[in-house]
């Protein structure tokens, strides 16, 4: 707030910025304050979101008297049978497995696609291929789960000969969806790898790919893994997409192209039929709490990451 | 250490995104029931019921069973029309949420496409039915198939998992896969309790709405579901159920089993201009046109009565 030149070349000028001006100090006051009842706001709306979530998911175990355990732990999800089971297991092996597997699909990919646009082909990777990436960034979640389901599912059938809705299927949509997001991430770690490293190992004699396997690759590190975690948070929490063409069967899987559900398309299918209040309403926030508790896990995660790639350096 | 700062920027940007979503969920209600509350007083409706007070003004809100929703969206269009300065409001969100809004009194109807009595934790009786429109529900298959009848028991073993291949009940060598409805469905429960005797269905893939239940029939070979009628088109096939073909005049004398009533609950009897819509859309004008054209049965037409618990009357 109180900064001043140090060189009061023009001494009108050195008079106006000393002398207090009331306009000055009233712009300075509000702007503190809009500035801070904005970060105020988002305090709050952060604060009571994660306290309605788990005041209305605590109450399956502490209203209703269902186990945590068995909740998290039964393979059973029959909420509306006599007696009702409810184990959510399923669901999480589920939202666990599409993660991985679009996190092992799209990470190779991804950060493939980085090295080509920074390292390989710079010029053609800022002018086509950065711009189509963050065009793929926009495409909304529904329309990847409509290609998936009119276009992927279809081609699984016919491939394998089975029902096409499947583990497979919403991992490779998911896969689709959070690969500009790796691609983006990564390339802008690798972009800042100063290039006196470059230089330095190209000086030694290593090869361009040995300098951009050991040398580009290593230093940006801590980036690309803040990609590949920023890409599975995404694909953790997306609903609409997944449960077009995964199934949502309650049956454990057998294999890749087995049907499966996810926590969030548990949700989504079910909160409107249900009756706030009821046990089956409330395990349904049980596993939005999961959920929340998951994006707490992956923010985790990447603050950890950010503070490994400080000491590195 | 610009990186970190980066990253704590990204994140509150996301952040006050995030925040920015949540309070434009919260508004839109509100807007519109102060635009409705402030609104002229309208002339008197001519829906009969004159000496209106004031009351009869009162914006109206119908929220539930999105199976209902079109009816019920169209009749409030032609309502509003007729009645200047009135305010209907239709929203979805199924046939739980109309039920759970009606009765803690957040909504002025609550539209759901099963009875009250058959949700727990309801309280029926505080609630008062209005039956407004019948919704059929068939078996459909995908075409391929080539069959168009079933037997009950034929359609029992199918949805329970014993009946695994089409060339059991004369069909093709092909796979059954069974396209279900979320275990909270109304049109699961119906399907379940008039077509299935109470059957529990085995595991299938299951989606939610309609549209997209008929796209997967429509093209996975061995596919069998259950529709409403009014999403019954050329992509698929409906099933005779015991050879009775799921139509009108089926469904008026229950012939044909399986439908349901669309409710439309309000609690307590209703007053002021909830009572004039509720009394519009039992009128000839609405049942012989809006229900007919968007698929539905006129409540008018039916022969018998169905009670909650399934008991069947005639008229």
């Amino acid at each position: 707030m109180t900064h001043r030149t140090d060189t009061p070349s023009q001494s009108g000028i050195a008079r106006k910025m000393l002398t207090s001006n009331k306009r000055q100090w009233t712009e300075n006051v509000t702007g503190r304050l809009i500035a801070t009842v904005c970060a105020a706001l988002l305090i709050i709306v952060v604060l009571s979101i994660t306290y309605f979530i788990a005041s209305k998911g605590l109450s399956t175990f502490f209203v209703n008297g269902i186990s945590i355990t068995e909740f998290l732990s039964q393979v059973k999800w029959d909420p509306e049978g006599e007696p009702a089971v409810y184990g959510v297991f399923p669901f999480i092996l589920g939202s666990f497995l599409v993660t991985t597997l679009a996190a092992l699909i799209a990470a190779p990919l991804g950060i493939g696609a980085a090295i080509f646009m920074i390292e390989l082909y710079p010029n053609f990777g800022k002018k086509v291929l950065k711009p189509v990436i963050e065009l793929l960034v926009g495409i909304p979640s529904v329309v990847y789960g409509y290609v998936g389901l009119t276009l992927l599912v279809p081609f699984i059938r016919e491939q394998f000969d089975v029902l096409g809705f499947s583990l497979l299927a919403g991992g490779l949509v998911l896969a689709l969806m959070i690969l500009p997001t790796i691609t983006s991430v990564a390339a802008d770690a690798i972009s800042a790898v100063p290039q006196d490293l470059r230089n330095a190992s190209l000086a030694l004699g290593a090869t361009r790919w040995q300098t951009i396997w050991n040398v580009v690759l290593h230093s940006s590190l801590p980036g690309c893994l803040t990609a590949i975690v920023l890409g599975m948070a995404r694909a953790f929490g997306e609903a609409l997409a997944v449960q077009m063409v995964i199934g949502n069967t309650t049956k454990l899987p057998g294999s890749l192209l087995d049907p499966i559900s996810t926590l969030t398309s548990g949700i989504t299918l079910n909160m409107g039929n249900t009756i706030q209040g009821t046990p089956y309403n409330n395990a349904l926030w049980s596993m939005a709490l999961l959920l929340l508790l998951m994006s707490f896990v992956f923010i985790m995660i990447l603050r950890i990451i950010g503070r490994k790639g400080l000491v590195n350096k | 250490m610009k990186k970190l700062s980066k990253m704590f920027m990204a994140l509150t940007v996301v952040g006050a995104l995030l925040a920015g979503c949540g309070s434009n969920a919260a508004t839109p209600s509100q807007p519109q029931q102060q635009s409705g509350g402030t609104q002229t007083p309208a002339p008197e409706s001519n829906s009969g019921n004159a000496g209106a007070e004031t009351t009869s003004n009162e914006p109206i809100t119908a929220v539930g069973s999105t199976a209902m929703q079109p009816l019920v969206e169209q009749v409030a269009k032609d309502f509003m029309a007729k009645n200047p300065g009135l305010q209907i409001q239709v929203q979805g969100g199924g046939s739980g949420t109309g039920l759970s809004q009606v009765s803690s009194g957040a909504a002025t109807i609550g539209n759901s496409d099963i009875f009250a009595e058959e949700k727990k934790d309801i309280p029926a009786n505080e609630l008062v039915d209005h039956k407004v429109a019948v919704v059929g529900m068939a078996a459909v298959v995908n075409p391929q198939i080539g069959i168009d009848n079933l037997s009950k028991q034929q359609l029992i073993d199918i949805f329970s998992g014993k009946i695994t291949n089409w060339k059991e009940v004369g069909g093709p060598d092909t796979k059954v896969t069974l396209v279900n409805r979320p275990k909270s469905s109304g049109t699961r429960a119906t399907f379940s309790k008039f077509a299935l005797d109470g059957t529990e269905e085995a595991e299938g893939i299951t989606e939610d709405s309609s549209g997209t239940v008929r796209k997967i029939i429509a093209e996975t070979p061995g596919a069998i579901g259950y529709l409403a009628l009014s999403y019954i088109n050329d992509s698929v096939k409906a099933l005779k159920l015991d050879g009775v073909e799921a139509n009108g005049e089926n469904i008026a004398t229950n012939q044909y089993p399986v439908w349901a009533y669309q409710h439309m609950y309000t609690k307590g009897e209703p007053t002021g201009s909830a009572k004039a819509f509720l009394e519009y859309i039992l009128t000839d004008e609405v049942q012989k046109t809006a229900v007919k054209d968007l698929g539905f049965l006129p409540i008018t037409e039916m022969k018998v009565d169905r009670a909650a618990d399934g008991t069947i009357k005639q008229k």
